[in-house]
């Protein structure tokens, strides 16, 4: 029954996780179980938002990357590299050190991400004009925000703004500039230098687009330790100065919180953590909050800053980033092509295709049959004890609820339900003890 | 099946959690989404009225496989000219309730906008009742 929708980056050791429930309670879709004392996760359900990666207390949930020696495959090997990545440095470190160490250990080239920001900014505001009818738009920034949205607001999925996120027209541009330079195409290794789980997901199985023009992708905090720790041991060498240098301060800003909404002509709303958004997307589904035209959502407090693949404190990520001054991009321009020169070209390929809503909380397709389940979950409400304490291994009892409704759970797996019938002795101890195994493992009795 | 959810007149804190609440309902239900957010929409809106300008009501759902029937009544103090509170733009919140962001006198108007059918009876001194109901169209 359960049809894998698309592709997760978000992985659980089994040999690690000892199924002690922190993930389940902080799923903003519910798509933990615990089973044989091990987390589980249901593929439809999950938006790769990174919840459940952040409260693991002993780091079994995994953000699965590629393995950085596959960059070596690549004879022109590009770090597409978002501003995010600097915030992880302190300030003594500037931008040429970073650079210069990122290439010693082992891309040839960096591409900011960001540089796109100037085109997209533009565009934005222009789709926003040609399409009134989807007020409020709704940025396509953050992969977690838009699979949140087809499987809790699917109303909403038609707000979404069908634009490339700067990542994508980023890879678009840097991939077509080699080439324009003669460079053959499959030689060149496009590798994101990723802040988070929902990015890989994105990467790996793209929503609104046929297919990524990105090859494979880092981890944020494994190419962190690598760097820091050639700059570390590197002090003394002088700096090369770098040319891929090309953010101004506004596109540095971009993946922080208010840093799209800002930019924006008409009334806008920056919202960022996942549970906020979804307290501020409720209101707007209802139209309690209307008139509004703009909308940056960010799965992360911070937005990007506090992915889950970053190493430093958020909020020293955003100091950082907010006070980067607009640089000196001196030797560029006679030397070689800018983005800008690229602007017709990736204008034309700024679109996705629709992106359709995949609710996760319809009961049945058919709407009778969805009728007759939902009156079983209200009478098996009244049955269970509605205080949520997640030792059936479903994070509520309402999803417990919903669970047996769907064969997928057995109501006696409720320890209140295993009391009373024990009482009553229509459960054996034997037999009560056997359903409790199932869900927390024999090594816990 | 049916549903029933109670109002208190002036709790703004709490304006839209029916509304809400049944909105979940119809999306366990797999209505279509765009059918939902008229439904939802019109809900609210009466719902907001009964808070702002009632003392207390009931909203009592009906739901069909074709078709949502809500009922909404309410003790308050009744719609003199019902005619005149459907234009857009008219409307008698108090100053306080304005400054919640309501009383911009759209209200009415969105309803009928979103619903397949709206009756408004009314009796001056006793209380208001909205009949609102949607078509379910088959699943898209
Ligand atoms: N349940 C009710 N009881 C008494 N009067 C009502 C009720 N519903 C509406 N009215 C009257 O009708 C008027 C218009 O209602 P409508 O919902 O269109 O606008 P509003 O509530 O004043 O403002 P808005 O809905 O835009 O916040 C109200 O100002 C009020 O005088
Ligand atoms: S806010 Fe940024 S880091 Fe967090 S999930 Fe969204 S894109 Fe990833
Ligand atoms: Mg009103």
């Amino acid at each position: 029954m359960a049809v894998r929708h698309f592709h997760h980056a978000l992985k659980i050791r089994t040999e690690t996780c000892f199924g002690c429930t922190h993930c389940l309670k902080v799923c903003p879709t519910e798509a933990i179980r615990i089973r044989n004392g091990k987390a589980v996760l249901n593929e439809n359900r999950c938006v790769d938002c990174g919840e459940c990666f952040k409260a693991c207390p002993v780091q079994a949930i995994y953000i699965d990357q590629d393995d950085f020696e596959r960059i070596h495959g690549f004879e022109y090997r590009i770090a597409l590299l978002p501003s995010i990545f600097l915030g992880q440095f302190s300030r003594k470190y500037n931008r040429e050190q970073i650079y210069d160490a990122i290439k010693a250990v082992g891309f040839t080239h960096i591409c900011e991400v960001e540089q796109s920001t100037g085109i997209l900014q533009q565009q934005i505001n222009r789709y926003a004009a040609e399409n009134p009818d989807k007020k409020p738009l709704i940025s396509s920034f953050c992969p977690a925000i838009i699979r949140l949205i087809q499987v809790r607001f699917p109303s909403l999925a038609n707000n979404i703004m069908l634009l490339k996120p700067p990542l994508d027209i980023t890879a678009l541009y840097c991939r077509k500039k080699l080439t324009d330079e003669g460079v053959n195409p499959a030689r060149i290794g496009v590798f994101y230098i990723t802040p988070c789980a929902a990015k890989i997901a994105a990467i790996k199985s793209p929503v609104g687009e046929d297919y990524s023009m990105i090859t494979g992708v880092i981890n944020m905090d494994f190419l962190f330790n690598r760097v820091y720790r050639h700059i570390k041991n590197n002090l003394s060498k002088d700096v090369t100065g770098n040319d891929d240098k090309v953010l101004n301060a506004d596109a540095i800003r971009w993946s922080l919180t208010h840093g799209e909404s800002d930019h924006f002509e008409g009334r806008s709303f920056a919202v960022d953590e996942i549970h906020n958004v979804i307290d501020f997307l409720e209101k707007v589904e209802n139209e309690e909050i209307k008139n509004v035209d703009f909308l940056e959502l960010r799965a992360c407090d911070e937005s990007c800053a506090g992915g889950a693949l970053t190493t430093a404190n958020r909020f020293l990520i955003v100091e950082r980033l907010r006070s980067t001054k607009n640089e000196e991009i001196s030797s560029r321009e006679s030397k070689s092509k800018t983005i800008e020169d690229y602007r017709e070209y990736l204008e034309h390929r700024i679109k996705i295709q629709e992106i359709k809503p995949r609710s996760i909380m319809k009961l049945d397709d058919n709407m009778e049959t969805a009728m007759l389940k939902m009156d079983q979950v209200k009478e098996i409400m009244k049955l269970l004890p509605g205080n949520d304490c997640g030792i059936c291994g479903a994070p509520t009892c309402h999803a417990f609820a919903s669970d047996i409704v769907q064969s997928e759970a057995d109501i006696r797996q409720c320890i209140f339900i295993q009391k009373c019938r024990e009482n009553t002795g229509e459960l054996t101890l034997f037999e009560s003890l056997r359903l409790m195994k199932e869900i927390w493992g024999k090594e816990k009795f | 099946m049916q549903f029933e959810y109670f109002i208190n007149g002036g709790d703004f804190s709490k304006a839209g959690q029916a509304s809400s609440q049944f909105k979940k309902v119809l999306q366990q239900l797999n209505v279509a989404p765009h059918t939902i957010k008229r439904i939802v929409v019109a809900l609210y809106e009466a719902e907001v009225n009964i808070v702002a300008h009632a003392f207390k009501g009931k909203i009592s759902i009906e739901l069909q496989p074709d078709l949502v029937s809500m009922l909404l009544t309410d003790e308050g103090p009744g719609i003199p000219d019902i005619e005149k509170a459907m234009e857009v733009g008219y409307s008698t919140a108090s100053p306080k309730v304005r400054e919640m962001g309501f009383g911009a006198g759209m209200g009415l108007s969105n309803i009928k906008n979103n619903a397949d059918l709206l009756e408004i009876t009314s009796i001056v001194g006793k209380g208001t009742t909205l009949k609102i109901s949607v078509n379910l169209s088959k699943q898209e």
